[in-house]
């Protein structure tokens, strides 16, 4: 395995520690490894989701530790902000990780228009029953980045991961 | 793009972001009470990376927590509208939308920046602004045209609010025409008006505020006042 591989998969061990099954590779907030010095020095840089979530210092002592762990002396991560994050950068598995966990993964539409008021939502399906058939209850949820809906067939609150 | 101005666009998102998340776990129902404390978490998360950019552009030691929690009001930048108190649900909504209506076409503006990191800063921001906008309009609209006390109380919030809506687009001149445009079309939907002859009242970003300013730094700023330093 070549050393990005490695660094790759100790990163796929680092938990979203609000969404813990999802990592920071699923979550696409890697957006850089750079080797500086074989098995001793790392740089990384990771962007974060929203500008106030609150995980992203918890995040970054998490893959500080991981490296740690794995041997590595000297770890350098830098936050960049552009270009912004966007659920597009969300892995295929990290989308199906989030739905077997009750989670309705993000979908293919974002609203950029403030103007579009009272727009009806897009249909977002049940994790549960995979029923289209939902309702939107609040566009914020337990997190900035979901959106809380209730499945009208089977009755089940969930989450839905919005687009971003 | 000057050090003030960077600092007056960060007071202004911490100030509201501030008196915002003074409605968590007291918003009019749960679901509204989360909206607008994930509406704080963006707004302090945009002061955050603004106040990191300026300690670098400052030096001297620097950081977003002696810019946040060192300065006294008079240094404050922020318009005076984010800094009062934030009255009943309406008054806070209407502020809200009303800011909302300027942080937009700013943070659109400032996306084409040749300052990079502004323009990062704004890119990043301008996607959760957009939300806030539409959000807060809603609000406007569902309570201008909700029950006679409902209305009530949103004119009232008009009428409180708009002797400060000169200072919140006083360093912002290219925002104006925007903002009037938005403010009308809503108020259209929302069958409210805009008070004819009010005085106006401006001086934040020279650091002329209200007492309210005080008292919420006074809050804010308590433990690194009394124990500076002190970290958990």
């Amino acid at each position: 395995m070549n050393e990005e591989n490695k660094i790759l998969s100790i990163l796929q061990s680092v938990p979203d520690p609000e969404i813990p099954v999802l990592s920071v590779i699923d979550l696409g907030i890697v957006r850089s490894i750079n080797i500086v010095n074989t098995g001793k020095k790392v740089e990384i840089t990771v962007t974060p989701t929203y500008s106030g979530c609150p995980a992203m210092d918890v995040i970054t002592i998490n893959i500080r530790m991981a490296l740690l762990k794995s041997g590595y002396k000297e770890i350098v991560i830098s936050k960049a902000l552009a270009p912004a994050w966007t659920t597009d950068w969300m892995t295929e598995t990290g989308k199906q990780k989030l739905k077997a966990y009750g989670i309705a993964p993000p979908a293919a539409h974002r609203q950029s228009d403030p103007s579009a008021m009272f727009a009806e939502q897009p249909a977002v399906q049940c994790p549960q029953c995979n029923s289209f058939n939902t309702t939107i209850i609040s566009e914020f949820g337990s997190t900035a980045c979901k959106a809380l809906y209730r499945c009208n067939d089977c009755g089940e609150p969930f989450d839905h991961f919005k687009c971003h | 793009m000057s050090i003030a101005y960077i600092l007056h666009l960060a007071d202004n998102a911490l100030v509201l972001g501030h008196r915002n998340s003074e409605w968590t776990g007291h918003g009019p129902i749960l679901e509204q009470d989360i909206a607008l404390s994930n509406i704080s978490l963006d707004l302090i998360g945009q002061a955050r990376n603004l106040y990191q950019y300026a300690a670098t552009l400052i030096g001297n030691g620097a950081t977003e927590d002696t810019l946040a929690y060192l300065r006294d009001e008079n240094e404050y930048k922020n318009c005076l509208l984010v800094e009062l108190p934030n009255g009943h649900w309406g008054t806070t909504i209407m502020r809200q939308f009303l800011f909302s209506a300027y942080q937009h076409p700013l943070y659109e503006r400032l996306s084409d920046s040749n300052d990079e990191n502004l323009n990062a800063i704004a890119r990043k921001s301008l996607k959760e602004v957009t939300y806030h906008l539409r959000w807060s309009s809603e609000w406007v609209i569902r309570l201008g045209q909700g029950t006679a006390e409902s209305r009530a109380k949103m004119t009232d919030a008009v009428n409180d609010l708009w002797p400060y809506t000169q200072d919140l687009l006083l360093h912002s001149p290219e925002e104006k025409e925007k903002w009037q445009e938005r403010v009308q079309s809503i108020f259209k939907h929302a069958s409210l008006n805009i008070p004819a002859d009010v005085k106006m009242i401006s001086g934040g970003f020279e650091g002329k505020h209200t007492s309210h300013l005080v008292e919420m730094l006074n809050e804010m700023q308590h433990l690194q006042r009394t124990y500076p330093g002190v970290e958990w």
